[in-house]
């Protein structure tokens, strides 16, 4: 349920299932969609990252279909750092997202249950970010932190911060960006995780003696588990490969490169293809690890 | 990058009823926290309207008094408003493939039997579960491997694609809870198969069709990082934005961003609106 826990959940009714020839021409054209452009596209990266470069005509941004594993090694020792740094940044950011969003997604799905109008106005404030366009509001952020901007005049006159000192271009901004990008895609799941939260259990827990810490750890924090595991899927997975944050426009600068600025820069500058195919491939494994053993603990009709 | 505004909303009329006793104690601290939260939340967004506002000049990055200048010549700059409507046409046109993709896989998942259904399972979860700058290098890959150009339609062939999984999730939910009974009536007033599904099916998952809709819509709209790998030369709103911040973006990109979130939020109130409406129905009714 990882990503449908966004999803609504309406009362389903018994749906007996048939098998008919009905459903191979439903499921077609969105499956054959799929393979050609996301399944097709995958192994495209797997024999691009394999490529070699055309020696004979030495032309820049032309590769010859090869086997050279090369690549790899190349990317590793060039990028091993950078690849590292991104999943650091990543960590991090979910970590500090979890950590913002678990008490805001109490209050919503706990507090304002009794008032529904408030709940849903915080709600909708949750996803507000969403409809405004991502570079803007990472540029707003840009703006606000920008040395000539308020906040560094502020931290300045109660001496937190030198005059000479610079917030945008920092690994803290770039933490910064990513945690506030992503505080919706863990804000929404926990929410609905102790949304459906029965306050009768903390009662009972109050009934049995425990005082209020042990009852939440004992019980809201587990019950609201599903929800705390398909938020930080939900930002770890983006934010490791985002590189808007992270970029010398944005929030970041050239030693906060992550390994989707470095993917980015290899393909549009470079032209060296193979070794933006090798860091995605890399990449998309990396991610993956963590990503199946989720697989593993959740049933498959319960991913959607 | 945006997601299930629709679904989200849609779930807070459906879920309030786990029990209702007195609740815990009403912490202050969660209180004053929360609404911090929420509006640090809404900074950027706040910043972003009120720059709008600014009175026009070269570049748009100080503060230089209210204006509706922006607001009044919103058309003054060709390449904002050749962006924008590249954005509308590329949202529109993948919107209706990949609502149509979407439905078909959802109807299927609910409705029938077939073999495979773990391998689709997971086939319409990885493109979620992938980083958007994985999937923009290899469809761009492949592109250049096949040698074919990158323009115009192939950003509508991307987004179709990364919008298809999000419309399967939205709209099963809304096949589910569909009484095959209804469309079984249907059948047995001798209506055609065609007549079924125009007169019945299709209007009851209308609104999970509309709610998917306005997802792969807001989806592709705030896409940058995959449009910006198969692209070519075409321009969308974002990847003018990202462009255009290397020098100074033009207020007028604030006015348009501004008009598509207020019509977004007037949606979403609109539809909450609606929701609550039909609760207060359901609960008169019994």
């Amino acid at each position: 349920m990882a990503f449908g826990s966004f999803g609504g959940d309406v009362v389903a009714v018994e749906q007996p299932r048939r098998s008919s020839r009905a459903a191979l021409w439903l499921l077609l054209p969105g499956v054959v969609y799929l393979a050609a452009t996301y399944l097709a596209p995958l192994v495209s990266l797997v024999i691009t990252s394999l490529k070699t470069p055309d020696l004979v005509n030495f032309d820049i941004g032309r590769y010859l279909y090869a086997f050279d594993v090369q690549n790899y090694v190349h990317v590793f020792t060039q990028y091993g750092a950078i690849i590292a740094r991104s999943f650091g940044y990543s960590a991090m950011a979910t970590v500090f997202a979890l950590l913002i969003s678990y008490p805001l997604a109490y209050f919503i799905g706990v507090t304002l249950r009794k008032y529904p109008l408030w709940q849903a106005l915080a709600l909708i404030l949750v996803i507000a970010p969403f409809f405004m366009s991502f570079l803007l509001r990472t540029l707003a952020w840009k703006a606000i932190f920008a040395d000539e901007g308020p906040v560094i005049h502020f931290l300045q006159s109660l001496s937190i911060l030198g005059p000479n000192a610079h917030l945008n271009g920092t690994p803290t901004m770039v933490i910064f960006g990513l945690t506030y990008n992503y505080i919706p895609f863990m804000a929404l799941p926990i929410y609905t995780s102790l949304e459906r939260l029965d306050l009768r259990l903390l009662e009972a827990g109050s009934d049995l003696y425990a005082n209020p810490i042990s009852t939440f750890f004992r019980v809201t924090v587990p019950l609201s588990l599903p929800g705390v595991v398909s938020g930080t899927l939900l930002v770890f997975i983006p934010a490791t490969g985002d590189y808007i944050n992270a970029s010398p426009q944005f929030l970041g600068s050239t030693q906060t490169a992550m390994v989707g600025n470095v993917i980015s820069d290899t393909y549009f500058n470079l032209l060296d293809y193979p070794s933006s195919a090798a860091l995605s491939i890399i990449l998309m494994v990396l991610i993956l690890i963590p990503v199946s053993v989720y697989l593993a603990l959740t049933k498959t009709e319960d991913l959607l | 990058m945006t997601m299930q505004e629709a679904a989200v909303l849609g779930r807070v009329e459906e879920s309030r009823s786990a029990g209702r006793p007195r609740g815990p104690r009403r912490n202050w601290g969660v209180v004053v926290y929360s609404i911090l939260i929420l509006a640090i939340l809404l900074i950027p967004i706040v910043y972003t309207i009120v720059f709008s506002f600014n009175i026009p000049a070269r570049t748009n990055s100080t503060w230089r008094g209210f204006s509706v200048d922006n607001w009044i010549n919103i058309f003054a700059d060709p390449r904002v408003v050749a962006a924008f409507g590249t954005s509308i046409l590329v949202g529109v046109t993948a919107t209706l493939v990949a609502a149509a993709l979407g439905t078909a896989i959802a109807i299927a998942l609910v409705r029938f039997r077939f073999r495979f259904r773990t391998g689709l399972t997971v086939l319409l979860f990885l493109p979620m579960a992938t980083p958007e700058v994985v999937l923009g290098s290899g469809l761009g890959s492949q592109l250049l491997n096949l040698g074919i150009d990158t323009g115009l339609p192939t950003i509508i062939v991307a987004h179709i694609m990364f919008c298809i999984s999000f419309v399967v999730i939205t709209v099963r939910a809304r096949v589910a809870s569909l009484d095959p009974a209804i469309e079984e009536a249907g059948r047995d007033l001798y209506a055609s198969p065609a007549q079924v599904w125009w007169r019945i099916t299709f209007p009851m998952l209308l609104p999970g069709i509309v709610a998917a809709g306005l997802l792969s819509f807001a989806l592709s709209f705030d896409d940058f990082i995959i449009t910006a790998f198969v692209s070519g030369s075409a321009e969308t709103f974002p990847k003018y934005i990202y462009t255009a911040a290397v020098r100074a973006i033009p207020a007028q990109a604030n006015v348009f961003a501004s008009i598509i979130f207020l019509l977004a939020i007037i949606l979403v109130v609109v539809q909450q609106v609606n929701a609550g409406a039909r609760r207060r129905r359901y609960a008169r009714e019994g």
